[in-house]
């Protein structure tokens, strides 16, 4: 995926795994029941509301808590082509990256982008466009090793590329 | 270049004389570890990778430990999926119900970790073996499922803040009221993508039960990892429970540090975390009059057996507040069987809470112990997030196994002090 355009739904600081998905329904590991209870703890309408492409834009700390892989796999498989936040909890990070979720860190962005707006993203710039006041922002891109997993769709396909020739 | 001692112990496993921070890096796998949740995800995706079998099936362990004895008929399935992999793949260290204990006090009771190696596990409080000296870090299924395939991972090489202890902590300060000081202090992502590194005098007060309960709530500051010099105690632990064979790191004097605080233990007051994260700490002193309907007292963080000696020296001879469900569960079948050995089990069940076997289950609102709304309970678990232990209108209190008996005793948020006497 190179780019990304959708409508945002926006959260604050912390937002945790637990809110992203509770453990009563991590008893399933399929990404699209999952997905059915994404963010329900804290905004129990997302599911339903969710189309594909939308966008979470969060503050700090975005899925700090557990290493559930189950939260980034939700948030995929509901849609969302991409997550901004001033920062990300450092499993989450390092699950979305390995399982081909876009994520994007940029504080500016995430203080000024506000619920209902349309955003684009350009993953290959880190350009990120607010399409509904026409502000740009420049995310930090990913060192090489990161764009390339998440390139060939995750650290599974990666690796067994690598593996298999 | 001079290193932190979690970039000496990354630089060895990944072949480099030395490493810097940022860097990233491909690093050998000691140790593999996955639970029930999310073992059932790696192994859907290790089957992916082509991998006919794990790298090595002595350093993979699984442990069923969330969702069990199962809570239900999925998470029984998911049980099932992960015992028919372990089968299967031969893995060694598996731990089914009868064997099983919370994964963070079983792995380093039954020797499978030691200082020096690199560990991940897919779970986040995998950072708890940072207490013996160890790179351990948690991480998600995936990760699991690439280490069991290939023995490595990729880290991105963190700085790291040190903690200076000092001082002598007073008689009901242990390691989790020390920990949950930091977290108030540094806050929820204090030390986000950073090693908590943590020296000084005061460490050769603190029991390994001190350090593991420490080290474990570094994710809860936002840290990669956090870890312990290892020290005399250290050692005797290894060799008490280990046939492997230690190395030690230090970290070199000149070794660069982000932030470095210093904390006089000897000055901590028993530490609550009010609702709804880590860091909304009070003192005992400041935490008010607050009415609660649970009391938890186990979990990775605080299920070992000095947690378990504390709260049956606060129980033993008293009765429980009525009002007050009071839960104790051994982190694992050994101290189970240590609490029935030295009588805490009578203490414990006569005063009238109740001990179960080991299981997760009401730190993540997985079964036994359920929240319903509007319902508080003091717990010695590690996450007081909205709707951790089960409604979205109940409420956590972390805090020590002290705390935590003294306050199912009292009805309310209480100090060990007033309900058990004080003074060394």
């Amino acid at each position: 995926m190179e780019t990304a355009k959708g409508k945002v739904f926006k959260y604050g600081d912390n937002v945790d795994t637990d809110v992203i998905i509770p453990a009563r329904y991590l008893n399933v590991s399929s990404g699209e029941e999952l997905a059915k209870y994404c963010m329900i703890d804290i905004d129990e309408n997302f599911a339903n509301e969710v189309k594909a492409g939308d966008i979470i834009v969060a503050n700090k700390n975005f899925g700090c808590g557990s290493s559930r892989e189950h939260a980034p796999l939700a948030i995929k498989c509901a849609g969302v082509s991409c997550v901004i936040a001033s920062t990300f909890a450092r499993i989450f990070y390092r699950n979305a990256i390995n399982i081909g979720l876009p994520i994007l860190e940029c504080n500016e962005a995430a203080e000024d982008i506000k619920a209902g707006d349309i955003v684009s993203v350009d993953f290959n710039t880190g350009v990120i466009t607010n399409e509904t006041t026409g502000k740009t922002y420049t995310a930090e891109p990913f060192p090489e090793f990161m764009q390339k997993i998440m390139a060939a769709g995750g650290l599974v396909k990666y690796t067994s590329e690598k593996i298999n020739g | 270049m001079a290193m932190t001692m979690t970039q000496k112990i990354l630089a060895a496993h990944a072949g480099l004389d030395s490493v810097k921070a940022g860097q990233l890096i491909q690093a050998k796998l000691d140790i593999v570890m996955g639970n029930d949740i999310t073992t059932a995800v790696a192994l859907k995706e290790f089957k992916k990778t082509g991998a006919k079998e794990v790298f090595d099936k002595d350093k993979v362990v699984i442990v069923l430990d969330h969702f069990t004895p199962n809570k239900d008929i999925k998470a029984a399935e998911q049980c099932k999926a992960c015992r028919t992999f372990a089968w299967d793949m031969g893995v060694k260290n598996f731990f089914d119900v009868g064997q099983m204990g919370i994964e963070h006090a079983l792995l380093p009771e039954q020797g499978i970790v030691v200082p020096g190696q690199v560990i991940i596990g897919a779970d986040s409080h995998t950072c708890t073996y940072g207490a013996l000296g160890a790179f351990s870090t948690g991480i998600g299924s995936t990760d699991m499922a690439i280490g069991m395939a290939t023995g490595e991972a990729w880290f991105k090489v963190p700085s790291a803040i040190k903690f200076v202890l000092t001082g002598k902590p007073a008689k009901w300060i242990s390691g989790k009221d020390i920990i949950l000081h930091i977290i108030g202090m540094i806050g929820v992502d204090g030390a986000l993508y950073r090693s908590m590194e943590f020296v000084g005098d005061g460490i050769q007060y603190l029991s390994m039960d001190d350090r593991f309960a420490m080290a474990n709530m570094a994710i809860e500051a936002g840290a990669k990892n956090g870890i312990f010099p290892v020290d005399e105690k250290t050692l005797q632990y290894a060799k008490e429970h280990s046939t492997k064979e230690p190395v030690i790191y230090e970290a070199d004097a000149d070794a660069e540090y982000d932030e470095v605080y210093t904390i006089d233990l000897s000055t901590l007051r028993p530490t609550v975390s009010f609702p709804h994260l880590p860091e909304n700490t009070k003192t005992i002193d400041e935490a008010g009059h607050v009415e609660i309907d649970q009391v938890v007292i186990g979990s990775c963080t605080n299920g070992r057996l000095e947690d378990m000696k504390i709260a049956a020296d606060i129980l033993r001879g008293k009765q429980v507040n009525k009002k007050v469900r009071t839960i104790v569960i051994p982190a694992t079948q050994q101290i189970y069987l240590d609490c029935i050995k030295l009588g805490y089990a009578e203490d414990i069940v006569k005063a009238g809470a109740v001990l179960s076997t080991p299981t997760c289950g009401p730190c993540l609102g997985g079964h036994m112990g359920i929240l319903a709304a509007g319902e508080r309970c003091v717990s010695t678990t590690n996450r007081n997030f909205v709707g951790r232990m089960g409604h979205v209108d109940s409420e956590v209190y972390l805090a020590s196994p002290a705390v935590a008996a003294a306050s199912a005793i009292a009805g309310y948020i209480a100090d060990p002090e007033k309900i058990a006497g004080g003074n060394n």
